[in-house]
C-alpha cells in the first residue's frame, strides 16, 4: 500500500508528466486558456490513461511477451488506445449524455496525446505489475490535471498583462510555463522524506 | 525550381517547430544535447519520408472515414522499423531518446503532414515536402540543443568548450530551461523572421481538428487564413 502511494505521489509531483517529462505539451498549451476546459481535459486524460493502462497491460503480458512480439508494442498500443477511446465515446454518448456533453469533445483529441502512449510504455519499461502500473497511470493523470489547472490560473493573469511585442502570445506562455515548472522542482525532496 | 521551393518552405517559411508550432513535446524533451537532437531529427525525417510516400501512394485507396486510423497504423509501422534500426546501429542514442523514439507515432508534424499534404499531393511532391519538413525540424532541434548544451553544459556535441565549462547554467539542461529557451527562440523569430509564428496554438496543424471542429477549446476561432 505504501509503495502504491509512493508511486502515485511521485508521479503527481516529482515526475510530473507535463512539467518535468515534457509529455502532453500540446493540450497543456492549447487547452489551458479557461479553467473549465482545462479541468475537463485533465479529467478526460486521467480517465483514458487508467483505461488504456488496464487494457494494454494484459495484452502486453499475456499476448506479446509469451509470443515474443514485444517489437509490436508501439503499433498494438496505439491501435488499442484509439479503438478504446472511440468505444468510450460511443458508450458515453448512448448512456450518459450529460457526461458526454462535458467530456466527450476532449476524447478524440486524447488518441493522439503522447502522454497516454507515454505512460503505457513507461509502465512496461519500468516492469510494473498491474496494480503498480494502474497507480502510476492514476498519478500521471492527476499530475496532468494539476498542471493544467495551475497553468490555467497563470494564463488568466497573462491575458491582462502587457509583455514586449515579440513575446506576446506563445513565447510568454512558454516562459511562464518555465517558471511553473521551476516551482515543481521544489517537490523533489518532499516526497523522499515523506516516505523515508 | 518548383520542387526546390517546396523543399525550402519546410526549412524557413513553414518551419514545423518555430513557425507552425508543431511537435513541441520532442522539441522540448530531446534537446538537452546536440547528439540527441540530431538522432531525433534523423529518426523523425526517416519516418516522415516513409509515411508521406506511403500515404500519398495509397491516398486513392484509403476511405475518407477511416483515414486517420489508417495513417496512424502506417506511421506506427515506420516508427517500429526506425526503432529497430536505431537499436541495432546506434544503441547509445536509442537509450538516450528512450520513450520519445516510439512517441514519434503521435508526433503532430508527421500526422499533420499526412493529413495536410500527402493525402492531397503526388508521391514525388510528398517526398520533397517530407524532406523539407524533416530538415526544418532537425535544424530547429539543432539550434535549440546548441543553445542548451553550450550554455548549460559548456560543450557542443560532447566536445568541451574550454572557457565556458567554468560558467555553465545547469538549469538550461533541466525542464524549465527547455520551456524558457523555446519561448525565447519563438520570440526571436517573431522579432526578426519574415513569417510570423502563430499567435496561439491553433487547430490548423492538429490532426484531430476534423473530429472536434474547434470544440476542444483550442484556439480554433483564432485560426489564421
Amino acid at each position: 500500500m505504501k509503495e502504491l502511494a509512493y508511486i502515485i505521489f511521485t508521479s503527481i509531483l516529482v515526475n510530473n508528466y507535463v512539467l518535468t517529462k515534457f509529455l502532453g505539451i500540446c493540450p497543456f498549451l492549447g487547452v489551458s486558456k479557461k479553467l473549465g476546459q482545462a479541468t475537463g481535459m485533465g479529467i478526460a486524460v486521467t480517465f483514458v490513461m487508467l483505461l488504456a493502462n488496464s487494457a494494454t497491460w494484459p495484452i502486453n503480458n499475456f499476448i506479446l511477451v509469451p509470443f515474443e512480439l514485444e517489437y509490436l508494442q508501439t503499433i498494438v498500443f496505439i491501435l488499442v488506445i484509439a479503438a478504446l477511446v472511440q468505444l468510450v465515446e460511443i458508450i458515453l454518448k448512448k448512456y450518459i449524455p450529460a457526461l458526454h456533453a462535458s467530456l466527450g469533445i476532449y476524447l478524440p483529441l486524447i488518441t493522439t496525446n503522447c502522454a497516454v502512449l507515454g505512460v503505457v510504455k513507461n509502465n512496461i519499461s519500468d516492469g510494473y505489475g498491474f496494480l503498480e502500473s494502474s497507480a502510476s497511470a492514476l498519478g500521471c493523470g492527476l499530475g496532468f490535471l494539476l498542471a493544467m489547472v495551475l497553468f490555467a490560473g497563470v494564463r488568466e493573469r497573462i491575458e491582462t498583462s502587457n509583455p514586449p511585442k515579440s513575446f506576446q502570445g506563445v513565447p510568454i506562455t512558454l516562459v511562464s510555463a518555465a517558471i511553473v515548472s521551476l516551482s515543481f522542482y521544489g517537490f523533489a525532496g518532499v516526497i523522499d522524506s515523506l516516505f523515508a | 525550381m518548383k520542387a526546390w521551393q517546396n523543399f525550402i518552405k519546410g526549412i524557413v517559411r513553414e518551419n514545423p517547430v518555430l513557425v507552425l508550432l508543431l511537435g513541441t513535446c520532442p522539441t522540448l524533451a530531446v534537446t538537452t544535447s546536440v547528439s540527441n537532437a540530431f538522432g531525433m531529427g534523423a529518426a523523425a525525417t526517416a519516418v516522415l519520408l516513409g509515411s508521406n510516400v506511403a500515404i500519398s501512394a495509397m491516398r486513392k485507396i484509403i476511405p475518407d472515414k477511416v483515414r486517420i486510423p489508417s495513417y496512424i497504423v502506417i506511421i506506427a509501422a515506420f516508427v517500429t522499423v526506425v526503432e529497430m534500426i536505431m537499436h541495432a546501429f546506434v544503441p547509445a542514442i536509442y537509450d538516450a531518446l528512450g520513450v520519445f523514439l516510439s512517441l514519434i507515432v503521435v508526433n503532430c508534424i508527421i500526422l499533420g503532414r499526412a493529413e495536410m499534404y500527402a493525402s492531397k499531393n503526388s508521391v514525388g511532391a510528398s517526398a520533397v515536402d517530407a524532406l523539407g519538413m524533416g530538415v526544418g525540424f532537425t535544424l530547429a532541434l539543432l539550434a535549440m540543443s546548441s543553445i542548451r548544451e553550450v550554455f548549460g553544459a559548456g560543450s557542443w556535441m560532447g566536445i568541451e568548450i574550454p572557457f565556458l565549462t567554468n560558467y555553465t547554467v545547469p538549469i538550461l539542461k533541466e525542464a524549465p530551461g527547455g520551456f524558457f529557451v523555446f519561448g525565447c527562440l519563438i520570440a526571436l523569430v517573431n522579432k526578426f523572421g519574415k513569417s510570423k509564428p502563430k499567435k496561439e496554438f491553433s487547430c490548423a496543424g492538429c490532426p484531430s481538428a476534423a473530429l472536434c471542429k474547434g470544440n476542444c477549446g483550442g484556439s480554433g476561432e483564432e485560426r489564421e487564413a
